[in-house]
């Protein structure tokens, strides 16, 4: 009953006899018959109000779980830093100009070397920069020719449609399978027991390759036809047109992403344990004998641990040593790949067309 | 000096779809010609394939003849690519290369094709083709500035001069004034006026009073329905089309009831 | 394929164009005198410049192919490669597989069994931790964040996913998981009652808990950029309709970020998960390894990993002791297949909606 009055009442209210209650139409009938056709039923607003305590409780959950999702930030932040600090804290120690200049070589023990120092890692940043160098002149050429293909030349065929699922199959392929290709290509076509740094390039070129072709073509889909048709129309060609318009114009997004694909493969281990190897001294040649690389010596320190100095060894032994050549040489590497990482996104911030 | 083109019995397929049927036209050399008409009815598709610029859309094809000053554009053997050299186009939007400067988007089709072009020749060209756009006194000093730093009237003229230095004999244009000011619209039909001295020009507009403007001959161009081909309804000189056209789509049009 | 080159297919895709007009129009072959600079010769640059072109289309179709080619010749040459231990006498072959696995297994499916759990146990193990860490930071950077704050997380999440594997599993070996034994000891005395938590906890604790984590971290950025890319593409309408219509701002997410971003947070999961079966050094310098089915977590030498197995036994393996292991990456190169797979499946299915 109580609940009807309130209906009236609203009805009276709002002068608009909509809901034919009975009292109401008996005294205006025309009025009635008139609204009821262009308003319909009018719902009684009140009832669905929130309570105030349904909207405190709704207004603490949003706060609630805006906590958590600043916990969740926070619970992501304290690994990042623990690992840059650590890195950072426990690198400096060892790392100095002997160490960038100096071999492995002659280093015996925790003694120190002629030079001064403790062994270095001259011969894993010259394996690091050649063995990417060499996986580079792999995979830019050919990711990039594929991309030109997949958007300048069979953008939609099925043959590209096919192209593209597979450098999404090949972007998937766990490093250290990309390692056991390269190991198992150059054992049967070169013989058993082959181990070179060209092995490594193979290997990581396969996990470069995909990065390139991915990023560049997504530089590519980006140049605007309106070029691609200014340069038709003045009579260029489709392969000038390609190179000299549609890379150029794509060329600071390119070059970032293959500056990316290279920060990705720099830092990988796994694959060249198994092809590249693992020396002391400095090898220059690619294609022939081991090379060490930057983060196959940080793993191989690793896993030295520590060495034990005998008694009458003196002050000068370090029993702790490898694992600090170990941090030094993590700093270096993280220092690349954050310059790299950081240089990649310059070329693209300060180059790219569309930002100025 | 410009050249005429004779279109006959031009069809143009997208795939299997037939998006313009049986155009014959006569354009005169060193005249205006405006195509105009109500959206999809195939006007500048039919623009686009008067250089070949229709084959960059995948699966686009044509039957019939193009001929330009008599020779087949679609003969056994024609290099599209050539046939651009010869045929300049403009588009709605203007589209100066990114990378390029003001002096280098002018150089650009002589400098795309490698041909090699010494330093006082390439001045003179730049000269050449911005005065001949309307555009040199306003670019003469910062012709190594990029051009897209050029407003969009400034940019439709750099194209304009980009186009005609690649010496063509006729000059395409898809409506190039339609994402332009007035002030801007009106430098580029005065310099449409100039132009035709040296090219044959061919512009699609949806703008009637600019066909009226600037077009010597008016070509309107209707379809019967949506997912109908579109085809050539009428065509005359410029004045018979506004004034007294023969044609009663095409007065309709005209005077605005449809379109 | 569509005749996309303008430069061959086009010409000959006009069959029609010359001659069918032939009769009353005929100026087309005869050409005439015309004052040119170069004649309307159209074909006369053709031989030259179009060579060109094709040299140019051709190299982009063979780069294209070889992607083809690559992707066979991996599975060819570790086919090839892994041969031997399939081919091999019956008593080599099972001595091979004893010596690998510390007298465990006899047989390739023996072998691989236990490495198959483990690899798929601890890889869904890292991405239940990281997936919730992940969407949430994910959630603060696009929805909670102030924008000059936005970049610099942005950048710091690329970061993270740009920290080469090795510096992680150096870092997890001396500096993580020394720092969780107290945790997973807390953890093992009071749910030790879940099978899952028995302990002793392991100290250190090498265990397939640790790894996890490890591995959780290392996945992390890699969900949270994918998710924040599609959180920031929320249509704007929806968000702001919701907060129209008087919702608080986390039903304003529950409304329309997650159910728009539902399918990419599960296939970014999924490029995670592909990218956490195959990682190798990090697990291999934490994880102390061990051959058996179990499930309890925080107990040492319990499992290892397809990838860490391959990397740890690799020096000291013989010929066929290789094609074992190489047997082995095959094994997973199959499972990060299928699941990379699944993964695109399902970007495609909800890009179509």
């Amino acid at each position: 009953m109580k609940e009807n009055d309130k209906v009236t009442a609203t009805l009276k209210d709002a002068q608009a006899g909509t809901i034919a209650v009975d009292s109401v139409a008996k005294a205006s009938n025309a009025m009635v018959s008139n609204a009821s056709q262009s308003a319909g039923p009018t719902p009684d607003f009140s009832k669905f109000k929130p309570s105030n305590a349904l909207l405190k409780q709704r207004e603490w959950k949003s706060r609630i779980m805006a906590g958590v999702i600043g916990l969740a930030f926070v619970i992501a932040m304290i690994p990042l830093i623990s690992l840059l600090w650590t890195t950072i804290a426990r690198g400096v120690k060892r790392l100095n100009l002997n160490f960038l200049t100096f071999n492995m070589s002659g280093v015996i023990g925790g003694m120190p070397t002629p030079s001064g120092g403790h062994g270095g890692i001259e011969h894993a940043i010259i394996g690091t920069l050649e063995v990417t160098l060499g996986a580079m002149l792999i995979s830019v050429p050919v990711g990039l020719m594929c991309a030109i293909y997949l958007t300048e030349y069979a953008r939609g065929s099925k043959f590209a449609k096919a192209i593209s699922l597979l450098v999404n199959v090949m972007s998937g392929i766990p490093s250290i399978v990309a390692g056991l290709f390269a190991f198992s290509l150059f054992a049967i076509l070169m013989g058993p027991g082959v181990s070179n740094g060209f092995e490594g390039s193979v290997a990581l070129s396969i996990l470069m390759i995909p990065t390139v072709v991915n990023s560049s073509v997504e530089m590519l889909r980006i140049v605007p036809d309106d070029l691609r048709e200014a340069s038709y129309a003045l009579g260029v060609t489709k392969s000038r047109t390609i190179v000299k318009v549609v890379l150029r114009t794509a060329l600071p997004g390119i070059v970032s992403g293959v500056i990316l694909a290279i920060a990705r493969v720099i830092g990988e281990t796994a694959p060249l344990l198994m092809t590249a190897g693992f020396i002391v001294t400095t090898n220059w040649n690619l294609f022939s004998g081991q090379m060490t690389t930057l983060p196959v010596f940080v793993y191989q320190e690793y896993s030295k641990m520590s060495v034990t100095c005998p008694p009458n060894a003196g002050p000068g032994c370090v029993a702790s040593i490898p694992s600090e050549r170990s941090w030094a040489a993590a700093l270096v590497l993280i220092a690349i790949v954050l310059v790299l990482n950081l240089v990649g996104r310059l070329v693209q911030h300060l180059f790219s067309v569309e930002a100025k | 000096m410009g050249q005429r083109i004779d279109v006959e019995h031009l069809n143009v397929y997208y795939g299997d779809f037939l998006a313009v049927q049986d155009v014959n036209l006569n354009i005169q050399a060193n005249k205006v010609t405006a195509f105009i008409g109500p959206s999809g009815c195939g006007k500048s598709t039919v623009l686009r394939t008067l250089d070949r610029m229709h084959e960059i859309t995948p699966g686009a094809r044509v039957e019939g003849k193009v001929l330009l000053d008599g020779h087949d554009l679609y003969a056994k053997g024609v290099d599209p690519v050539a046939v651009r050299r010869d045929v300049g186009m403009v588009f709605q939007k203007a589209n100066p290369f990114p990378t390029m400067s003001i002096r280098e988007n002018v150089l650009a089709g002589i400098r795309l094709n490698n041909r090699h072009i010494s330093k006082s020749d390439a001045d003179e060209l730049v000269e050449w083709a911005l005065r001949g756009a309307n555009l040199w006194n306003e670019v003469k000093d910062r012709l190594d500035k990029p051009g897209i730093g050029l407003s969009g009237g400034q940019q439709q003229r750099l194209c304009i001069a980009r186009a005609v230095a690649v010496h063509p004999q006729v000059l395409l244009m898809d409506e190039p004034c339609s994402a332009l000011d007035p002030i801007s619209t009106l430098a580029v039909e005065d310099l449409i006026n100039e132009l035709k001295r040296d090219y044959t020009i061919v512009i699609v507009t949806h703008n009637m009073q600019q066909a009226a403007r600037v077009a010597d001959y008016t070509a309107f161009f209707n379809l019967k329905a949506v997912g109908k081909p579109g085809h050539l309804e009428y065509f005359s000189d410029t004045t018979t089309m506004f004034n007294n056209p023969q044609n009663e789509e095409a007065e309709r049009y005209i005077s605005g009831r449809f379109g | 394929m569509a005749n996309t080159s303008e430069s061959g297919s086009a010409v000959e895709a006009m069959p029609a164009a010359a001659g069918q007009i032939g009769a009353g129009l005929g100026a087309s072959a005869g050409g005439g005198a015309n004052d040119r600079r170069d004649g309307l010769d159209f074909t006369n640059a053709k031989s030259g410049r179009h060579s060109q072109d094709k040299v140019f289309h051709a190299v982009a179709v063979g780069c294209g192919a070889l992607i083809l080619v690559a992707l066979g010749a991996v599975v060819l040459f570790l086919l090839l490669r892994a041969w031997p231990i399939f081919a091999g006498p019956q008593a080599k072959t099972s001595a091979v597989f004893a010596s690998l696995s510390g007298g465990k297994a006899h047989g390739f499916w023996q072998y691989v069994g236990p490495l198959v759990f483990g690899t798929v146990v601890i890889a869904a193990l890292a991405l239940a931790i990281a997936f919730f860490v992940a969407v949430g930071v994910a959630l603060f950077i696009t929805f909670y964040a102030r924008k000059r704050i936005q970049t610099v997380l942005n950048y710091v999440v690329d970061l993270l996913a740009a920290i080469p594997s090795v510096i992680y599993g150096l870092w997890g070996a001396l500096v993580l998981v020394p720092a969780m034994y107290p945790f997973w000891n807390w953890i093992s005395t009071h749910l030790g009652w879940i099978p899952l938590f028995a302990g002793p906890a392991a100290n250190p604790p090498r265990t397939v808990a640790s790894a996890a984590v490890i591995l959780a971290i290392m996945i992390m950025p890699i969900i949270t950029s994918m998710t924040r890319d599609i959180f920031a593409a929320t249509p704007r309408l929806d968000q702001e309709a919701a907060l129209a219509l008087g919702a608080t701002k986390w039903e304003m997410i529950k409304l329309t970020a997650l159910p728009f971003a539902k399918s990419g947070m599960v296939s970014a999961s999924m490029l995670a998960l592909g990218r956490a079966l195959g990682e190798t050094m990090a697990v291999m310098m934490v994880l102390s390894p061990g051959m058996t089915y179990s499930w309890h977590w925080l107990q040492a030498s319990k499992s290892q990993t397809i990838a860490a197995n391959i990397a740890a036994q690799y020096p000291e393996a013989d010929s066929l002791g290789v094609s074992a292991l190489i047997a082995t990456g095959l094994v997973l190169f199959v499972i990060t297949f299928v699941v990379n797979l699944l993964a695109r499946r399902i970007t495609k299915k909800g890009g179509a909606r």
